[in-house]
């Protein structure tokens, strides 16, 4: 008879275990964050000065600009484009709707890599011009020099324009129609409804969507650097990496991690409104525009300029350089050792994600309440900090423990562990945990929380305990949450480069890393087959999300659709 | 085996539980017997559901027992899980998992029995419940009436103590609701199940229960037959949930009640020129042409179909009186007679 009788069992309240495991693992995110409070105080004050007079005002000046100017470009060019194909109806405008996401497949860094040699002084799209404007040298004429602040903020600017326009996007979608229905009445012409109504309206999404636009921005150590824009999170790079000093680097990224705090408080300030805008229940969508045949040209083509800068020319230039390298030399055996290590982390990260994502989620579910989601909310920072702080959190923290099991085993066993995790890989999967647990448990909650809390209470007295109820209900009902959020973090951890760059073992190279070796050092020989083969996988998730936006078209139903 | 016979179906005592600083269940106790069927009743928040998700082990008790066939299931230093107390519970929502087909949701509650009693309990179920067409659909294909049937089956299949019902009946169309309702309790009387429902309804309170349980904020206000709470409720409270009735103001002199509608004999324990109110059912006043004491003006007629509600102005009554009645008026009239049926007034 399974009665609990033990006097201390009931000092707990039901789902107190799953709060326990959710609590180490919000300890475990939490951990290189302390790690790095505690390394950057051990530097010196004096060092804290050094860093004042020396790097950290050219880095901040840098990163504080380049945020300013993505932040505006992709402002004005996703919101741009979630109205055209949102309020306008024109042929082809169906293929813009998920066309526009294409530039997500685009790391920052991959972006950056390409344009440096589409647009090389003697290169072929240079050379062009020239041709036409009947010069022959390039000393007569170039272009600005892609190698700037400038052409950084643009570049990153037409890749990350998307994290805009998808809340946007759904934004125009399913709040405005009514509103803007109501407007037109009154006598408001339909362009005046953009800036009077639905970009107000629109406000908090488009917070949303540049906060995770300059996040992503932060996260960039690759495009900054091979565009000669010293940033932060370059400074860091190159303070743990050149200098070897880890105190100084430390105290980089606690500067960096502020920007970060002040600019999710920016957003939070920026959305404070949002429980005004979201009564979505009985929303619709606005009509859409007829507009004459050439206006319609016009729109299909100037929404096609973001999506062929953004991804088009990278894709279509690394396909060629890549088909042209594998006509010279094929795949070499050291290609196919980068996918394996590639796969090998993403792959273990994701289900380490995944596994804790699921604690965590599961949390909040069976002891809903303050505490499980204070849990969740810390377990999921990590998503906000830059790959690079984080790195050098993990670093910080795994190399004590390294170093502490190393000197333990020599004491009691007579032998060197050496370094258990930082040599082992152990440390990228851990960074690439924190880094994405907020993909992982954010979409499994929002799974799970569509799952009717009634159907907990009927299994369980239908005799399943909590953790078959898991298995038996929860489990099947969020699949495809939980699939879509592996996904997710399968594509982000083969993207990922600062962290990856900065822990892994001795002599692995991932696709990222070499990329990022070969344009560090100027040289253009197999990387554009790993960075296909990067864009190629993290369309994936675009797919994805195109099919997203699809299924909102056709009247959802709760349960219907959990079939 | 004997001692158990005695012991009732349900007992629970002194029940505390409050979420954050509203007591949602304040101290209630009460025993219900086996086979009877109780309807728990109150406004929305007065924590009748609460109560329910406390028996079936959905909710922790911060305070007192609960005994199921006299077994201590939640108390002090016990506290048996959900599974492990053999409730079946039937859900406002229905609660039937979408991933699963209709005879997968009533397997999903025999996975503890033994496999060669499954199937045979399994088409018992489906056929007392008529739902054989149904079996191999899933459960968003099905009207409101059908999952509800469902629910039903799955709750009863793996041969439940006690069954729990939250507004089982509420989210069905009014002109369902009344058979499916009789379909259900006469199933769950010929099984001699013993069933506590949950209803915010006075009416389907009192057409359900055996007894009937009035809550009001966490408390028990009344307990006792659907008459006794209909016909002699114990306070103004429980009298006005299951009746709108109309309330004279009065002063109780020596053996009557004097009003403005008349004197009314009645003998009570109180002081005299002690404040009395009279509360009259709205069908216990007579209308008439040619007799009755009391004289009053049609103020407004609103037609039902079966009974008429018509308001009266009364001289000396600030509120119009409320009738209802079967008789009809003639057309225009203006000026009626009233009675008052003396032996059915309630006085507080």
């Amino acid at each position: 008879m399974p009665i609990s009788s033990a006097a201390a069992r009931l000092t707990k309240r039901p789902g107190s275990r799953w709060l326990t495991f959710s609590g180490i693992i919000a300890l475990i995110v939490v951990f290189p964050v302390a790690g790095l409070l505690m390394e950057a105080l051990k530097g010196s004050a004096g060092l804290w000065a050094h860093l004042f007079s020396t790097t950290l005002p050219v880095a901040l000046v840098d990163t504080v600009i380049l945020l300013l100017g993505v932040g505006v470009v992709t402002a004005v060019l996703g919101t741009t484009t979630a109205w055209m194909v949102t309020a306008y109806e024109f042929p082809g405008r169906r293929v813009l709707e998920w066309a526009l996401l294409l530039p997500l497949a685009v790391p920052t860094y991959i972006i950056a890599y390409a344009y440096l040699d589409i647009l090389h002084p003697i290169g072929s799209v240079q050379g062009a011009i020239r041709w036409m404007l009947g010069y022959d040298s390039p000393r007569q004429f170039r272009l600005p020099d892609v190698r700037s602040m400038t052409g950084c903020i643009l570049l990153l600017g037409f890749v990350l324009y998307p994290y805009v326009y998808i809340p946007t996007r759904a934004m125009f979608l399913t709040q405005s129609g009514n509103l803007i229905d109501a407007a037109r009445t009154l006598g408001i012409s339909r362009r005046a409804v953009f800036w009077r109504i639905a970009l107000p309206l629109a406000r908090p999404a488009v917070a949303v969507g540049i906060s995770l636009a300059l996040m992503e921005t932060l996260n960039d150590v690759g495009a900054a650097e091979f565009l000669g824009v010293r940033t932060m999170t370059v400074s860091i790079y190159t303070t743990w990496i050149t200098r070897s000093d880890l105190p100084g680097a430390s105290q980089i990224a606690l500067a960096l991690l502020l920007v970060v705090v002040a600019l999710v408080a920016l957003e939070r300030w920026a959305r404070r409104k949002q429980r005004y805008a979201t009564d979505a229940r009985r929303s619709r969508g606005m009509a859409l525009q007829q507009v004459s045949a050439w206006k319609g040209m016009l729109l299909l083509f100037s929404g096609l300029i973001p999506v062929l800068l953004g991804f088009g020319a990278p894709a279509l230039y690394l396909t060629t350089e890549a088909w042209k390298r594998y006509q010279f030399a094929g795949i070499s055996p050291r290609i196919l050792d980068e996918a394996v290590n590639t796969i090998a982390i993403a792959t273990a990260a994701t289900v380490v994600t995944i596994g804790l994502g699921l604690v965590v989620a599961y949390a909040t579910r069976v002891r809903p309440g303050p505490k499980s989601s204070w849990l969740l909310r810390f377990a999921t920072m990590g998503y906000a900090a830059p790959g690079t702080v984080v790195a050098i959190g993990v670093l910080i923290v795994l190399a004590g423990l390294d170093r502490f099991i190393d000197r333990t085993a020599i004491a009691w066993l007579g032998v060197s562990t050496g370094l258990l995790f930082i040599g082992s890989g152990a440390a990228v999967v851990y960074a690439l945990t924190v880094r994405f647990l907020a993909i992982s448990a954010g979409g499994i909650e929002a799974g799970l929380s569509r799952i009717p809390g009634s159907l907990d209470h009927a299994s369980r007295s239908l005799g399943q305990s909590r953790a078959g109820t898991f298995l038996h209900v929860h489990l099947p009902l969020s699949r495809a949450a939980i699939s879509a959020a592996a996904l997710l973090v399968f594509v982000d951890c083969v993207k990922e480069l600062p962290a990856t760059l900065l822990l892994r073992p001795l002599n692995v190279e991932t696709f990222a890393t070499h990329l990022y070796g070969e344009a560090a050092r100027g040289t253009y020989e197999e990387a554009s087959i790993a960075a296909l083969a990067i864009v190629a996988i993290s369309i994936l998730p675009v797919i994805l999300l195109s099919q997203v936006g699809r299924s909102r078209a056709v009247a959802p139903s709760p349960i219907g659709s959990l079939q | 085996m004997k001692t158990k016979s005695r012991e009732p179906a349900l007992r629970l005592q002194n029940i505390c539980r409050s979420f954050g600083t509203t007591a949602a269940v304040h101290d209630i106790s009460l025993d219900i017997q086996k086979g009877e069927v109780v309807s728990l009743v109150g406004h929305s928040g007065c924590g009748k559901s609460t109560l329910l998700r406390i028996i079936a082990g959905v909710e922790m008790a911060e305070t007192g027992q609960v005994f199921l066939a006299g077994r201590e299931v939640n108390g002090p230093n016990t506290f048996v899980e959900p599974e492990a107390r053999s409730v079946g519970f039937v859900f406002q929502d229905y609660a039937l998992f979408p991933h699963l087909t209709v005879r997968e949701n009533i397997l999903f509650g025999l996975k503890r029995q033994p496999k060669s009693e499954v199937g045979a309990r399994t088409t018992d179920v489906i056929e007392r419940v008529g739902i054989e067409h149904l079996v191999e659909r899933y459960p968003h294909t099905l009207s409101g009436g059908e999952q509800q049937r469902v629910a039903l089956a799955r709750a009863l299949a793996p041969r439940p103590s006690i069954v729990l019902m939250d507004e089982p009946f509420s989210n069905l169309d009014q002109g369902l609701r009344e058979k499916v309702r009789r379909d259900t309790l006469s199933l769950l009387k010929s099984l001699d199940t013993t069933v506590i429902m949950v209803t915010h309804d006075p009416q389907e309170a009192l057409s359900t229960g055996d007894r009937v349980v009035l809550m009001r904020s966490g408390e028990i206000v009344q307990a006792g037959s659907p008459y006794d709470l209909h016909d002699r409720p114990s306070s103004t409270y429980a009298a006005d949930f299951f009746c709108a009735f109309n309330k004279v103001p009065g002063v109780y002199n020596d053996g009557r009640i004097d009003t403005a509608i008349g004197s009314f004999p009645r003998q009570l324990d109180l002081e005299p020129k002690s404040a009395a109110t009279l509360y009259i059912r709205p069908q216990a006043i007579a209308l008439s042409l040619d007799h009755g004491d009391l004289f009053a003006t049609v103020e407004e007629r609103i037609f039902h179909g079966e009974v008429e509600q018509i308001l009266l102005k009364v001289k000396g009554l600030d509120v119009p009186l409320k009738v209802r009645t079967m008789e009809r008026l003639p057309d225009g009239i203006d000026a009626v007679r009233v009675s008052i049926r003396s032996d059915r007034i309630l006085i507080f």
